[in-house]
């Protein structure tokens, strides 16, 4: 057994521990802790990406039994990519809340590690109830979150987070235990293989029970129709929680590409392919609803969470399309969306905070300080968001309508995804215009002293070179998702891997 | 690698120029032009080999998995684009540093404006489609940054968003058009592509692949209708009006009708809608151009004009057409640049563009009202000039095309008809600037401008005389280079010469000129026509309405579904699992009712069955009252507890028995700071439509769980059950899975817990509410009411609590028990204390500072799942042995336990530390009317 698979959930488990236990120790000393946590997590991170780079699918039995009778860890391509965006995201999450975010509330730190420890764990599992538990970690750190600091209107798009997720919870619930009551199994590999094998009395159960997974999935993900929780819950929880919560989403997108490739996929005989009706359209309206709801929002944070909706969009129509070159740019769109997200919530809170009380509002009002530096990251920040050329936006959409061409709904597709893009444009030249140019005389006012500029943009220019280098690197990049999408396509390697001594 | 440093040079001296900048306005200058020659000097080893006829293409390896690398292409027509965007961009550089007022960054301007030269030569020297698609978009960008840089005018911004719009959204379909390029062909590569004209032009996706392109081309090129952005472009500053909106950036759209020509041209849909827009755009502009009342606008319409001059040639079609159309690029790009400096040396001089305050400038500034009459008399095309050649040679093209087709006619009268108003408004722009009395009330008083600012204007006016003086000693190799890697086959036989003979072309050229003064002269009447109805027949109208449409329509939609409702969301939330719950369950022939047996119906099943039915039904009548409705749901789960005994599973029971206890107990904390009663606030229509989702909802989990276990259940449970003993070391399977077999999910469950308590005790340290001073009845509560005996009994209760717990602890691998639920024996035993004998008493004798027993039960925990590592087994492996106990006898040892005090440890700690903090809040001061939540 190679302890590096479990590795990345033992260390924020223990430095959450010790987080808790030393709760009143110093901030700064929990500061650094929590830094070098999320620094060796990416370490563990780009190791497990060495390891597993050649096609291997590394397996943890915990606790020595053997899948499918005990739970499973399995480090494949798709589960080390998604540790890796998620160690990179949290550094610079964290490097925010650094600033003083932190201190507005008990517990960031330790909260903030678990959180990770859930995603982690999600990403990890090869156990779908472990997967229910881990998601329950990573909610339960996220309603600590997202609450973090409270205040009215946050505890109340909170409170409505926490409520619709606990109802997604029970609906995860019964979905798993109607698949445990069919096929007596919770090992994905396992159950892979007893759908493909599914009795006929049966079939129509297993479907039920995998499509309510979907509608759970889809909640996380915030597809369509599922989707109205997060603009409220985005633009009110504070700036790093936001910016972190980039990959919350990303675990519902996960989940579905996990599940509906292994466990129903194009191998799952009579239940093959089961969401294929619902995924392609859905994901182009959620992409069209969020970028008008982008132009028709108020203010900068609400806009940049109805951006987050339409990048689920544009991500689960790449992988709606269901062929390789899709699920491959799914797999590049991934990262490049979350990081872009990640950056515009931090960049708007910066501003925001330079606005006085206009805040992030759609208003004018008199230019900002270092607006000409803001300004240079803002207009980048947006590139990448909408996916206008040259950045990695651009070659995520060049690669989605690119593996579109030979889709039935080719029409469909190029008309969403550029008509969305054109939306996407017209807003945020819209905001730019706004927030930029349309600057109002200071009057007779001083302008408020502005704070420090260059310790709370580290982490926002972090996450723009994050992006950056994805459109420099977009070759090798392109090279090593594809062969992860051809990877999860090959659902066989990941049972072999799991149960081949049971085979 | 010189074509990519070319390119790169300008985007890097943007960088360099914003710097630079800081040490005066002259160092931005030369700066920028030092970027601009450097970009040259790379260019420059290159530059025989389009006369060579060689196309140099130079290679970066990028994506080579999906055709799209970096790779630059260096021909004719590349070279003849660079030369324009260079040559033009040096004397821009020059000009604008004397035009810009001290109150304007110079830097900023010179770094959009080498973005944009990057952009530009991007563009023009991309042999891949998907790259040049790239920088195309960076042009719209980059035009966007320089419209609006005068960015507190409201015009500017508005005019830099239209500008993008339009561009912007002809990229996109530009970029579509090209990926059905890549399609058809199956690559992205312009040697591949312009080979490949017969496979594009007889394949299925040839009209929309045409289409797309065009529509990119068009957007840009300001063709009709999509050409009314470009006047509004001009709210820019006239050195980005004479680069970008006049010489360079526009002609992109025309330079990609030159690109893809071998690829996409020789079709009826070409003919038609390529010199159908460029005919349109020919004499709109020309017609609107001479009732511009704006200097900038009269150019502008101008050079929308020219550019359907150029499209039209290019729709024609006929080599000699191209030809003609390569070559007015050049021209129009000289004559029109220098214009719009005249211009703006006049703006600059005078300080207003209208042309009906300004009168007879001349006086003022001889100077340049000469090199504007030189440059305003090639774009009439009035021979010796150079705009004279090409428009010729349209004539030319179109007189030839009148004898080909039945309509054919049309063509050279309306070319003509353009030529006229062309003299017209170049006319006019001279003698309403330069003569015709004298200026009215300018806000200055012009004279000449500085010796520099009039260098690039004498520049670019030489060449104008230049080229149409001597065409073919000048201008006539370029031309054919550019020409022939246009067509890509050889070139026709044609000679630039300024006299051709009496023909139809003379004829034309003749009518035009004469034409245009007669126009000139009867303009008036014309004119205030124009007037009345400026702005109703204007495409902008559309694009506004259609912008405002757009955005009505985000707005209701917005609106609409995001309304910040939580019972809307989990409405949507629970109908879509029915509608996704049910279509997974119709599709196929499904049986309901499984093959098992069902078990005889005894009375005791029934009788907990009434009981469980009538107690929900009253739960859900009685909701509104909230402390009845609780007491009813803990006794709902006090029945299933009863029914987990009766199907054999104590452990359950227990667990049921006591998340009950401490459940209710949370709630009523929570209840003391909420209303007694839930108030109605919904229509009873909304209540029954949320009636009938509760009972699908509740028919369909039922017809779930019928389903399920109705059928024959094999499942892993067996294995667990067979193995418990000899692999776990506990006879009590259920204890056995949650700390061995499933121990990873429990340590999962138990941070779920801890996390619970962290989270409750962060937010309520930031809650400040006040629970009500009276209770619903209007009578004080009362504060100092611990109840003697009962006080007594819990403490007494305590120590045989606590025995329990630990009984229930260490029996629990074999028996009914377990950590959990010692821990929330435990939990219950303490809470007790805290109930009966008030906050301070027991704080006196417990710490409310349960952190480090929720973090030593984890760090328990996850310590006992890294033991095994020190074994060289995976997380969570557990270990048990037998050892004799002097008097205990026998006692079985399993790692298990260990794993197990640190469950016991988090739910006790979790538990009390959510249950104390919510009780805390009680302590704290009742405050009536402070906002609480």
């Amino acid at each position: 057994m190679n302890h590096l698979v479990i590795a990345p959930l033992l260390l924020p488990l223990l430095v959450g521990i010790v987080l808790i236990l030393t709760q009143r120790m110093d901030i700064r000393l929990h500061r650094l802790l929590s830094v070098v946590a999320v620094l060796a997590q990416i370490g563990l991170a780009l190791l497990l990406t060495r390891v597993v780079s050649g096609g291997d699918i590394l397996v943890y039995n915990l606790g020595n039994w053997s899948g499918p009778f005990g739970i499973v860890l399995v480090a494949d391509g798709l589960a080390v990519w998604m540790l890796l965006i998620t160690a990179l995201l949290a550094l610079f999450a964290l490097l925010y809340a650094c600033q003083g975010g932190d201190v507005n509330g008990r517990h960031f730190h330790a909260l903030f590690q678990l959180q990770l420890l859930g995603l982690n764990g999600a990403f990890l599992t090869g156990d779908l109830f472990n997967l229910f538990v881990f998601f329950e970690v990573l909610l339960l750190a996220s309603y600590g979150l997202i609450l973090h600091g409270g205040g009215r209107a946050r505890v109340r798009a909170g409170l409505h987070y926490v409520v619709l997720n606990l109802a997604g919870s029970a609906l995860f619930l019964i979905a798993v235990g109607t698949l445990y009551g069919v096929f007596g199994t919770l090992n994905m590999a396992d159950l892979a293989l007893k759908v493909a094998a599914t009795p006929e009395q049966d079939l129509g159960l297993a479907k039920a029970a995998g499509l309510l997974l979907f509608a759970v999935f889809a909640l996380k993900a915030a597809l369509l129709p599922l989707y109205l929780w997060l603009p409220a819950a985005y633009a009110h929880t504070s700036a790093p929680v936001a910016a972190l919560f980039a990959i919350m989403t990303k675990v519902g997108v996960y989940s579905i590409i996990r599940v509906y490739s292994l466990i129903f996929g194009a191998d799952a005989g009579p239940a093959a392919n089961l969401i294929e009706p619902w995924l392609l359209p859905l994901a182009m309206m959620t992409l069209l609803v969020g970028m008008l709801g982008a132009l028709a929002a108020t203010g900068l944070r609400q806009q940049a969470a109805y951006l987050v909706v339409a990048s689920v969009g544009s991500l689960l129509t790449a992988f709606g399309l269901n062929n390789p070159e899709g699920i491959a740019a799914a797999l590049y769109y991934l990262p490049h969306s979350t990081f872009a997200a990640a950056a515009l919530f931090l960049l708007t809170d910066v501003m925001a905070n330079r606005r006085g009380e206009v805040g992030d509002r759609f208003e004018p009002a008199p230019a900002i300080a270092h607006a000409p530096l803001l300004g240079g990251l803002f207009f980048v920040a947006v590139l990448l968001t909408i996916g206008l050329p040259p950045l990695s936006g651009f070659i995520g959409k060049f690669l989605l309508l690119r593996a579109s061409m030979e889709h039935v709904a080719v029409v469909w597709v190029m008309a969403i995804v550029l008509s969305g893009g054109l939306m996407g444009m017209i807003a945020m030249a819209r905001s730019g215009s706004l927030l930029f140019f349309r600057t109002l005389p200071l009057g007779g006012a001083a302008r408020p002293v502005a704070p420090a500029v260059v310790p709370v943009l580290v982490p926002v220019v972090g996450l723009l070179m994050l992006g950056i280098a994805m459109t420099l690197f977009a070759g090798p990049i392109h090279l090593y998702v594809s062969a992860i999408a051809e990877q999860l396509l090959r659902p066989d390697l990941y049972i072999y891997a799991v149960l081949g001594e049971h085979l | 690698m010189n074509l990519f440093f070319a390119v790169l040079t300008p985007f890097l001296g943007a960088v360099l120029v914003a710097w630079a900048s800081r040490f005066g306005r002259s160092h931005a200058a030369w700066a920028a032009g030092g970027v601009a020659l450097t970009a040259l000097a790379w260019l420059s080893p290159l530059l025989s080999q389009p006369f060579a006829g060689t196309t140099v293409v130079q290679r970066l390896e990028w994506m080579p998995s999906v055709g799209l690398d970096l790779v630059f292409r260096l021909d004719g027509l590349g070279l003849l684009f660079a030369g324009l965007i260079l040559g033009i961009g040096l004397l821009v550089i020059l000009y604008a540093r004397y035009y810009l007022s001290e109150r304007d960054s110079m830097g900023r301007l010179y770094a959009y404006l080498l973005l944009f030269m990057g952009s530009m030569l991007g563009v023009v020297l991309s042999e891949n489609l998907i790259q040049l698609l790239i920088f195309w978009e960076l042009t719209s960008l980059s035009s966007f940054l320089l419209i609006a840089y005068w960015r507190e005018r409201e015009m500017a911004r508005m005019g830099a968003r239209m500008a993008l719009a339009i561009t912007g959204a002809g990229g996109l379909a530009l970029l579509g058009g090209i990926l059905l390029l890549g399609e058809i062909t199956g690559s992205y590569e312009l040697s591949v592509i312009l080979a490949s004209g017969d496979l594009i032009r007889g394949h299925s996706l040839y009209l929309p692949t045409l289409i797309l392109v065009l529509l990119g081309a068009f957007t840009k090129s300001a063709q009709f209708p999509f050409h009314f952005w470009l006047p509004h472009a001009m709210a820019a500053p006239t050195p980005v009006s004479a680069y970008l909106h006049s010489a360079t950036m526009v002609k992109a759209g025309v330079f990609l009708l030159a690109r893809l020509f071998p690829a996409l041209s020789g079709t009826p849909e070409w003919s038609w809608l390529v010199g159908g827009a460029g005919l349109c755009t020919l004499l709109l502009g020309a017609v609107v151009a001479l009732f511009k009342h704006d200097l900038k606008g009269l150019l502008a319409y101008s050079t929308i004009s020219h550019l359907g001059l150029i499209t039209l040639l290019f729709g024609i079609a006929t080599p000699m057409a191209v030809v003609a159309g390569v070559f007015h690029i050049i021209n129009h790009a000289i004559f029109k640049a220098s214009l719009f400096m005249a211009a703006g040396i006049i703006d600059h001089e005078t300080g207003t563009r209208d042309m009906r305050r300004m009168q007879g400038l001349w006086q003022f500034m001889p100077f340049t009202a000469t090199l504007a009459m030189v440059a305003a008399a090639s774009m009439a095309g009035v021979p010796l000039f150079n705009g004279f050649l090409s428009k010729e040679m349209l004539f030319v093209e179109a007189s030839e095309m009148a004898s080909q087709q039945s309509f054919g006619w049309l063509l050279p009268v309306t070319v003509t008809v353009a030529g006229i108003f062309a003299v017209a408004y170049s006319l006019r722009f001279i003698h309403d600037v330069f003569f015709g009395g004298k200026p009215l009330e300018l806000p200055r008083t012009p004279h000449e401008p500085p010796r520099w600012m009039k260098v690039p204007v004498e520049v670019l006016v030489l060449l104008c005389l230049v080229v149409g003086l001597f065409p073919a000693q000048t201008v006539a190799p370029l031309l054919a280079v550019a020409a022939a890697s246009t067509l890509q086959t050889a070139l026709p036989e044609y000679n630039l010469a300024i006299w051709h003979g009496f023909n139809p072309a003379l004829w034309m050229s003749v009518t035009a000129l004469v034409g245009g003064v007669l126009l000139y002269l009867v303009r008036r009447p014309f004119s205030l026509l124009h007037d009345r109805f400026e702005g109703q027949l204007d495409a902008r109208r559309l694009y506004n309405a259609l912008l405002q449409g757009l955005m009505v329509i985000a707005r209701r939609i917005t609106a609409l579904l995001d309304v910040g409702s939580l019972q809307r969301m989990v409405f949507v939330f629970i109908g879509f699992a029915l509608l996704l719950g049910w279509m997974g369950w119709s599709g196929d022939r499904s049986v309901l009712t499984g093959s098992r047996p069902l078990l005889p119906v005894d009375a005791m099943s029934l009788l907990v069955t009434a009981v469980l039915t009538v107690i929900s039904v009253a739960v859900v009548i009685l909701h509104r009252q909230r402390f009845t409705a609780l007491v009813l749901v803990g006794f709902v789960g006090l029945v299933v507890s009863l029914i987990f005994v009766k199907f054999s599973a104590p452990d359950l029971a227990l667990t049921q028995l006591l998340v009950e206890v401490v459940t209710v107990v949370l709630l009523l904390l929570a209840l003391y700071f909420l209303p007694q009663h839930s108030p109605v606030e919904s229509h009873p229509l909304r209540r029954s439509r949320d009636g009938l989702l509760a009972l699908l909802v509740g028919g369909g989990v039922g017809a779930l769980a019928w389903a399920v276990l109705t059928r024959p259940h094999s499942s892993i449970g067996d294995f667990f059950l067979a193995n418990s003993v000899s692999g776990g070391g506990g006879s009590n399977v259920v204890n056995v899975i949650l700390v061995d077999f499933r121990g990873f999910d429990t340590l999962g469950e138990i941070t779920v817990l801890a996390l619970a308590g962290l989270a409750v005790y962060a937010l309520l340290e930031k809650l400040h509410i006040s629970g009500p001073s009276q209770n619903a009845d209007g009578r004080d509560w009362n504060w100092d009411l611990h109840p003697v005996i009962m006080a007594s009994f819990t403490r007494l209760l305590l120590p045989l609590a606590l025995l329990v717990s630990v009984f229930i602890l260490l029996r629990g691998h074999n028996l009914p028990g377990g950590g959990f639920i010692a821990g929330l024996v435990t939990a219950v035993a303490l809470i007790m204390q805290y109930l009966a004998n008030g906050v301070a008493w027991t704080h006196s004798r417990l710490s409310a500072n349960m952190h480090p027993v929720v973090g030593v039960g984890l760090l328990i925990a996850t310590l006992t799942g890294l033991g095994s590592f020190v074994f060289g087994y995976p997380f969570l492996t557990s270990t048990f042995g037998h050892m004799k106990w002097p008097l205990v006898g026998d006692f079985e040892l399993a790692s298990a336990m260990a794993f197990d005090l640190g469950v016991y440890l988090v739910v006790v700690g979790a538990t009390l530390l959510i249950l104390i903090h919510l009780g805390l809040m009680h302590g704290k001061e009742p405050v009536r009317g402070k906002g609480g939540h």
